[in-house]
């Protein structure tokens, strides 16, 4: 029953995504302005880091793509509110967990598709990098994506209105991205910036796709990174799911 | 008649920031099978929140129900089963056509694909709504999106139905439609309708007992006529005067209640 929901939930969705191509594209738009006009800027300095500069720039691109895109998914669920819709569907008797389940699914389905493009825009740049690594890649974002998105559901059921919901993501978006090396590698920092780093649960993400696109696979890096990925989707769909559960939430 | 709905003080508080607030003190009610019920109160008196206590939108913070034999606490998933409910908004996405609006809310009532379809068809042809089947809610009029709100609560051929100010904002011709359509669904399937309202000319004309609450407990209870005997005097009380003598005061401010269409 619960793979049943979760079908119906991720249909119904992606549906609704596939009639917004303009917004499936839009998402890209932020990440793809960065690529061509911030990363040629990099491709003389010295990163401190193995690989070209693109090897460097465009995993901490496609992690932007997913921290933004999913953390702002919760405003849906605030329309759906609004609109009466999420409450049409918590009368029925499907599963309170595919409500989020196929939502997260969908939201993590887009975000793989825009990142296939920002890959592609970024090949037409000079990146080279190998298959592998840029498949293991994609494997982060839609971890990063499910988690965040499932996190952003939960949060927007809480707050309620856009005017709350709004500056809250801000307020968490734009330090992550800054705290977590994206845009430029934390090896460059100095050691206070570094530690502080290493709170943010995104670094050690950046630190193992970057390692990824140089073809390193069976690093300390890649190891913090996927138990830090896998155990944050945990702990984001454990608390997502316990809101939806909650009658009334 | 057998009692199809039960609620003994049913209650919900709510933890505000200014301390707990009681939006229902205690709910004792019963519905029988079959029977159309008006459930009415001036705004605040706790019609919505015990109607979405019995929709199992919101859990009781006290007391007990159940619906159709299905205990509200113990077993959400059997009410949900045997109950349809159309909040006072609807509920349906305005981008999403009504055709497809329809087959997935009878599949989260676990219809297969093809009885999905196939319902939806017959719903659209009862509900007179064929000719919009493609149309986006956002297209339909405020009669023809009532009819749909209604329609996505009937997917599942339910027992119970719960409508929450179904009429309000409605024409006096979309208004009639739907009372009739009120009646049709209890004569044809033995429906129970419970509905909320503050009109009383609709309670009047559509529910075959009235339930009256104020403060979050039941006040009244009774058929019209009853009530306008005991508390208006005489049969030829009206309701309007008789609802002031239960609560002291008029259901909703009386220059914009339209009291008769």
């Amino acid at each position: 029953m619960l793979l049943h929901d979760t079908a119906l939930v991720y249909g119904r969705y992606l549906r609704q995504s596939l009639r917004s191509r303009f917004a499936l594209l839009f998402g890209v738009l932020t990440p793809l302005l960065y690529l061509l006009f911030f990363g040629p800027l990099l491709t003389g300095l010295p990163l401190g880091a193995a690989g070209s500069s693109w090897q460097v720039l465009v995993p901490g691109l496609l992690l932007q793509l997913g921290l933004f895109g999913a953390l702002f998914a919760g405003f849906t669920i605030i329309m759906e509110n609004t609109q009466g819709v999420l409450e049409r569907m918590r009368v029925t008797p499907v599963s309170r967990l595919a409500l989020l389940l196929g939502r997260v699914l969908r939201d993590a389905t887009v975000f793989v598709f825009q990142a296939v493009l920002l890959v592609l825009a970024a090949l037409a740049m000079g990146l080279r990098a190998p298959l592998p690594g840029i498949l293991i890649g994609f494997g982060f974002v839609a971890l990063l994506t499910l988690s965040l998105a499932s996190l952003s559901y939960a949060t927007a059921m809480k707050v309620r209105t856009p005017q709350e919901f709004g500056p809250l993501i801000n307020a968490v978006s734009m330090p992550s991205m800054l705290l977590s090396g994206l845009m430029l590698p934390m090896s460059l920092a100095p050691g206070w910036l570094d530690v502080l780093s290493h709170f943010v649960p995104f670094r050690y993400l950046v630190d193992a796709m970057r390692d990824a696109y140089v073809g390193h696979y069976a690093t300390a890096h890649m190891l913090y990174g996927v138990l830090v990925a896998v155990g944050f989707a945990a702990l984001a769909v454990t608390t997502g799911t316990r809101v939806f559960r909650t009658a009334g939430a | 008649m057998a009692a199809v709905i039960s609620a003994a003080r049913l209650a919900r508080t709510f933890p505000t920031k200014t301390g707990p607030v009681e939006a229902v003190r205690g709910i004792d009610l019963t519905v029988h099978e079959g029977e159309i019920l008006g459930f009415l109160g001036p705004n605040g008196a706790g019609k919505t929140t015990t109607l979405r206590m019995l929709a199992t939108l919101l859990k009781p913070t006290g007391g007990a129900a159940t619906v159709a034999g299905h205990d509200l606490a113990t077993d959400p998933a059997g009410v949900r089963r045997v109950s349809g409910y159309v909040a006072q908004s609807g509920g349906v996405d305005p981008q999403i056509t009504v055709r497809e609006e329809l087959v997935t809310q009878a599949r989260f009532y676990r219809l297969s694909k093809a009885d999905a379809v196939a319902r939806a068809a017959e719903l659209a042809r009862d509900l007179d709504l064929t000719g919009l089947l493609d149309r986006r809610t956002a297209a339909l009029s405020g009669g023809q999106r009532r009819r749909l709100d209604i329609a996505m609560a009937l997917t599942h051929r339910p027992r119970v139905l719960f409508l929450d100010e179904p009429t309000t904002g409605l024409d006096p011709g979309s208004r009639a439609g739907l009372w009739d359509l009120v009646r049709r669904l209890r004569d044809e399937h033995g429906t129970t309708v419970f509905l909320t309202t503050h009109y009383l000319d609709e309670a009047d004309a559509l529910a075959d007992r009235l339930v009256i609450v104020d403060g979050g407990v039941v006040a009244a209870e009774g058929t019209t006529g009853a009530l306008k005997l005991r508390y208006g005097g005489s049969l030829d009380a009206t309701l309007q005067g008789t609802f002031l003598a239960v609560t002291g005061r008029a259901p909703v401010p009386t220059d914009d209640a339209p009291v008769a269409v």
